[in-house]
Order: structure tokens, then sequence, then C-alpha cells
């Protein structure tokens, strides 16, 4: 009852938060209203025991990635949005139509979920979701090659970002 | 499953309110006479040249991407880190000997990308 | 009373403790910077303000800058950008308090079953954790925090429209994700040691053997682990030498310079907050938090009549000593002037009569200073016989056989351990400011990125070493849970 009660304030939270995150003209406030959401799914999270993943949204999603959003509208400084209003330009109907399509598959799953059977979570083994876990999972063997390539993902990444950064410096 | 972590909201609340209580007691008992300059940017008395408005080196930003990806690889680090004595000082031979050239295979990587922002001097502040 | 209901009152108690623990600390921290201040560069600092006659020793001061700040006007330049500009500070408040949520201060409360049955309606014996929340996450969820702080200081920086809040929030930023990443190099060279993040855990650990406290750990990997760790956070509350964000000499206040009254008490007090909550996590992770070094819990409650006689001895001379120190200041040059002077400084416009007037006497007349002395002298005189009591309750066993009353030493006992720790750290933190010069900014990135990040990326590989080369000889670790 009390846990039903947490999640839908969170859920309305999470969504009030991502709708702000659209109709804000000012960038910031845009997100900082996606770093709310984030906080929601946060809290989400650590209901159904992703202890780990409730952890690592807050670290790298609100508290490193957000902050990369936030430092780009801090260095372009573009305080004056030139935005034309709606108008009904090709650009929009395509963005309505992968609006509505991601809207579509949204709906099927939720529907399909309900055919589903759940868990509760207090039936789940106390040490799920727990780092530990994560790191019997994630290094027994089972993922290794996934994650050596992670690494060379992330160099590319590194040398793309200077290769980008130093052509301008 | 989430009990752990009511506390924390708990906390945030107070916080929170704590913060705002503060913030309403000196619009409660300050006096609020505004005046033009008052309300002026401040910059030290003399009138400001320009808007703030002016964009900052890029430098800054390559800075918050190379962050973000190191910061990732941080998080590969933690799990690891928490499993690592287990695995050392488990019975089966050759797990420690496992699971440290795992890491140490990923971090070498890394470690490539990192002498390579060295090198190029993307770290250098001039 | 149920058990959910025991729970969240629980809960919400440990939450304003714990609150209240950090903003306890700050007003004292403030008062430590400057008597520091004055210290290091040789004058007395503050030392004015009195309440009938009472300074002790400048600590009063304080008191009338809260209520300085209070009353000054809230000042909402019509150039910032309203909603962000207001929530900017909150911010940097709420992270620094929230983030004090995972440091445990004590190892836990037992409260005997019939007690605990008789009035908070459990069955059985009632344990009762003294940290706010135990989560799994534990030290990441610290780093989590951390890395939220930098939104306050850049909001503010950019909501403000101030070229100098503008470019300190942006030097800010940098410099906090800079070194957020030494931070977290530093601790997982303490997680593997470890083989958790809890804190509750890693407090049991170093409970055991002061060979278990983080800093002695795996050397010299404990001891490297830490001073990234410190040096980080020093980058992480933003104080000198890495407080370029605020750096007054070139950028006024830095982000907070268009900000006035209690919002700019809010940013003041968040700086200290981090520093109180900086130190915790320090002292929790590398010195072993509440213990006292070679004496865990267990001993504690075991020999609780000796601790209560040690606790005796120990603060009833210090207390004496301090009593003897107040005594010898009746000598003071100062009380002889004050005596030659006779009465308050003549000021046209102080109130005479009535409640104002009795008011400004005890606030400005500075002639009732000379009674301070006795004041003090009385005040620890009364600390040091308190003291000298507990030998005779020590004495006479009168704690070993009330267990709650032994649970409650033991609390008392381990807080004010962790609290000497963590005031030892908060004056690292006022010592170095007033020792060390301020980074050039080019300086300050290449120290995190040049130096601090492949250190910690050699210390882990050093941990792995340590650890493999130990499960195969000595086994030192193997034991830890």
């Amino acid at each position: 009852m009390f846990e039903a009660l947490l999640f839908y304030t969170f859920s309305a939270l999470a969504v009030f938060a991502g709708a702000m995150v659209i109709t804000r003209r000012n960038a910031a406030s845009s997100a900082i209203a996606l770093v709310a959401s984030f906080f929601c799914l946060a809290s989400m999270y650590a209901m159904l025991g992703a202890h780990f993943v409730a952890v690592i949204q807050i670290l790298v999603y609100a508290g490193a990635i957000m902050v990369l959003f936030i430092f780009v509208i801090m260095v372009l400084n573009l305080r004056e949005d030139n935005d034309p209003g709606w108008n009904l330009s090709p650009r929009a109907v395509l963005g309505a139509g992968v609006g509505g399509l991601v809207g579509l598959t949204v709906f099927v799953g939720a529907s399909a979920a309900r055919s589903m059977t759940f868990m509760p979570t207090d039936k789940l083994d106390p040490n799920f979701g727990t780092i530990e876990q994560i790191g019997y999972t994630l290094f027994s063997g089972r993922y290794l090659l996934p994650f050596e390539v992670v690494s060379a993902l992330l160099t590319v990444a590194v040398v793309g970002a200077v290769v980008l950064a130093k052509k301008e410096l | 499953m989430g009990v752990a972590y009511l506390p924390i909201l708990f906390a945030v609340l107070i916080a929170v309110v704590f913060s705002l209580a503060f913030v309403g007691l000196s619009k409660y008992f300050g006096p609020h006479r505004p005046t033009a300059s008052k309300e002026a940017v401040y910059e030290c008395g003399v009138a400001p040249v320009g808007a703030a408005n002016q964009r900052f080196s890029v430098k800054f930003y390559l800075t918050a991407v190379l962050f973000i990806l190191f910061d990732l690889e941080a998080v590969f680090l933690y799990p690891w880190a928490v499993v690592f004595r287990d695995y050392v000082y488990s019975s089966v031979s050759g797990a420690g000997i496992y699971i440290f050239t795992e890491m140490f295979f990923f971090l070498g990587v890394l470690f490539l990308g990192w002498y390579y922002v060295l090198k190029r001097g993307a770290l250098d502040w001039d | 009373m149920s058990e959910t209901m025991l729970t969240v009152i629980l809960a919400l108690v440990k939450c304003v403790f714990s609150l209240a623990f950090v903003m306890q600390i700050v007003p004292l921290l403030i008062w430590a910077e400057r008597k520091g201040a004055a210290y290091i560069q040789d004058r007395p600092g503050p030392n004015r303000a009195h309440i009938l006659g009472v300074r002790a020793g400048g600590l009063i001061h304080t008191l009338p800058d809260v209520f300085k700040l209070i009353t000054k006007e809230d000042v909402v330049p019509s150039h910032v950008f309203r909603p962000l500009w207001a929530l900017a500070p909150i911010i940097s408040m709420s992270v620094a308090l929230v983030t004090f949520s995972v440091v445990p201060w004590g190892d836990q409360i037992l409260i005997p079953a019939e007690i605990a049955e008789k009035y908070l309606g459990t069955t059985g014996p009632l344990a009762v954790n003294l940290q706010v929340a135990d989560i799994d996450g534990g030290l990441l969820y610290v780093l989590a925090m951390t890395s939220l702080g930098v939104y306050g200081i850049m909001l503010a920086g950019w909501s403000s429209n101030n070229k100098f809040s503008l470019i300190g929030g942006l030097r800010s930023a940098a410099q906090m994700v800079s070194y957020e990443l030494a931070m977290g190099m530093g601790v997982v060279a303490m997680f593997m040691t470890y083989g958790t993040t809890r804190l509750d855990t890693i407090m049991q650990i170093q409970s055991e053997s002061i060979l278990n406290w983080g800093v002695l750990l795996s050397p010299p990997v404990g001891l490297v682990a830490f001073i990234l760790f410190w040096v980080s956070a020093f980058a992480e509350c933003n104080r000198n030498p890495f407080d370029l964000p605020e750096g007054e000499a070139e950028l006024v206040a830095g982000y907070h310079t268009e900000y006035s009254s209690l919002r700019f008490a809010l940013f003041f007090m968040a700086e200290y907050a981090n520093m109180v909550v900086a130190s915790s996590v320090t002292a929790t992770l590398f010195f072993g938090g509440y213990n006292i070094p070679f004496v865990n819990g267990a001993m504690l409650r075991e020999h609780i009549d000796l601790v209560l006689i040690a606790i005796g001895v120990g603060g009833g001379v210090f207390f004496l000593f301090a009593a003897s120190i107040a005594f010898g200041r009746r000598k003071d040059p100062f009380y002889a002037a004050m005596e030659a002077f006779k009465g308050p400084r003549p000021n046209k416009l102080a109130p005479v009569g009535g409640l104002n007037g009795l008011l400004y006497r005890a606030l400005h007349d500075d002639t009732l200073r000379q009674h301070e002395w006795k004041i003090f002298t009385a005040i620890w005189a009364g600390a040091a016989a308190a003291h000298f009591g507990l030998i005779g309750l020590g004495a006479m066993n009168i704690a070993s056989g009330m267990p709650l009353l032994t649970e409650i030493i033991v609390f008392v006992t381990q807080l004010n351990a962790f609290v000497v720790k963590v005031l030892f750290g908060c004056w690292m933190f006022i010592w170095v400011r007033w020792t060390l010069p301020r980074f050039r900014y080019d300086q300050l990135m290449d120290l995190g990125w040049k130096y601090m990040l492949p250190i910690g990326l050699v210390n882990i590989l050093l941990a792995a070493v340590w650890l493999l080369i130990d499960a195969n000889t000595m086994r030192l670790y193997a034991a830890i849970p």
C-alpha cells in the first residue's frame, strides 16, 4: 500500500518532469527537469531492489551526462532562443510521427505486460541487484567479450572527442 | 525492498524544507527596498560592458566529455573491485589471475586512450 | 506501536540527529576558521562580541552574524533567471546535508528486551543501527551525491547572468568533475581490499584491529588512496588551494556574487557542511570512524566501568587544566583597563531604561567582560567535578548492572571519538586554507588529469597485485568478511 503510494508519486513526478523537459523554453530549465526525472527513476529502481542501477542512474546520468548538457548550455550561452513557434514543417511532421510510433510501442508493451505474472520484490533473493551480484554476473566469463569491447568503445569515444574538439582549438 | 532508502527520502525532504525555511526567514525579517542600482549587474561598481552571455572556450566542453568517458570506466571498476577479493581468496585456482587479467586489459586499453589525450595536448590549458 | 511506525519514527529521529550533527558543527567551524586564520597570521582574531561579558573566545561572533544575515535585504536582481537562481542555493545546501545520511556514527544501540517490549512494543530486544540509511550503494551513494553538488554552483553561475558568476560556475564545474574522477579512482582500491561498498560493513572490518584501518590497509595502497581522496575532497569542497571558483582577487565572489542575505548564507553554510561531510567520510573510510584505536565496541561494553573511570580521569584532568587557564586570565591587563575605564562607552543613541536598555547593556557594556574569567572558571571546574563524579560511578560498578546505560555510554564515547576525527579533518581544511597559496587554473587541471588519475590507476593495480600475492602467501586479508 505504502509502496504503491510511493511508486505512483514518483511515476507521476517523473512524467511531470518529463513534460517540463519538452515544454520549457529555457534550455537550462529543461535540463534540470530532466535531472529531476532521473531522480524519480532512480527512486523507482531502488524500490525494485536494483541497488546498483539506482546509484549509477544518479552517478552517471544525473551526475555526469546532465552536467555535460548544462556545460554545453553554459558554454554556448544561447539565452534568446529564436524558436519560431508552432508551424507545420516537414520536420514537425516527422517528429510527430516518430513520437506517435514510440507511444504506440509503449502502449503495446504495456498491454502485453498485463498478461504477465509479476514477482513481488520482497520475494526476491536478498542479494538481487546488489553490486556483488552485478560483479559476479559481469565478470564470471559470460560477458567477457562484451566487457572488453566496451573498453575499446570508450577509447574510440575518447579519441573522437579529442579529434572533434582539437580541430576548433 | 526499498525500505533501506526510506530514510534518504526523509533526509531529502527535511533538508529541502530546512533550506526553504532559511530563505523564507530573510524574506520575512529582512527589508525589501529595491532600487535600480541594487538590481544592476554587480561588476564592482563599474557599469557592465556587454552582456554576460559570451561564448566560452570549447576546452571546458572537452573536459566534461572526457569526464563522462572516464567516469563510465570507473562505473565498470566498482563492481569489479567489490568482487575482486572473493575471486582472489576463492579456492578455485587461477580465479584471481583470471579476474585480474580481465580488468588489466580493460584498463590497458583505456590507459592508451588517456595517453593519446595527453599526447594530443587536449589536457593542456594555455 | 506497530513495527512500521517504529521504523518510520526511528528513521526520522536519526535523520534529524544527523542533520543536526552537521548543522551544529558549521558555526563551530566558522569560528575555528576565523580564530585559526588569526592564529596563523599572528593576530588576535574575533574577540569583541559578548553576551553578559562572555565572549567564549570569539565564538559569540557567529551569533550577530546570523542575526545580521537574517535581517539583511534579500536582493533579487532583475537580470537573474529567477527559478534556477532561487533553486541553486537550495540544491547546494540539501546535497551537502543529504550526503551525510550513509555515514555511521556508532556501532549500534541494543535496547534491552524488557525496555523495548514495555515502551516500544517490540518482541525481544531492539537493535538500533546508528546510521541513517544502510544502503547497498554505500560509498557510491556518497560519490553520486557529490556529483550532484556541482549543480548548485553551475546553476548559480549561469542563472546569475553576471560575468564573474558565469566564469566562477564554469571553472568550478570543470574542476569538480575532474576531481570526482580522482576521488572515484582513489576509493576503488579501498573497495578491493574491503570487498564491499557498504560503510556499515567497512566499519565492522575496521573495528577488528587498527591494522584494518583504511589508511594502513596493504601499505602503501591505503595511504595513497587516502591522499587521493583527501586532495579530491578539498577540490570538491572548493576549498583553498582549489578555491578558484570564488577566487576573490579575480572573480569577486565567483558563482555567488549576485546572492545576498540568507541565500548567500546557504552557499556559505553548504561549504562548511561539505567540509564536515568530507571529513566524516574520510574518517569512516580511512581512520576507523567511530572506533577508538585498540578498543572496539565489544571491549567497551565488557569493561564499561573501567571506561567510565578512564573518561572520568581524562575528562576531569582536562577540564581542571582548562579551569586553571581560565582562572589565570583574571590577571589579564585588559580587566585592569576596564576597571579604570568604568562604565559603557558614552553613546547618545544607546537606550537607557527598560528592556532595550538591559539588552543594550548585556551586549555592549564592556565592563561586564571582567567577569568572564569567573564564569569560565566555574564552568570548567563544574565539568571537572562532574567528570570526577564519573570515577565514583565507575568504581561502584553502576553502569555494568544497567544494560541501557552501558549502551548509552558506549554510544557517547564512540560518538566523541568520531567527532574528534571529524573536527581534526575540518581543522586540516582550515589549516591548509591559510597556509597554501591558490593554484593557477592550468596547474589545477594538470594535477587532476595528469597526475592523480594515473596515480589512482596505478594504485588500483598495486592493490590487485598486493591481494594476489597475499592470497598465495600470508592470507592477511582472507579473514575479512
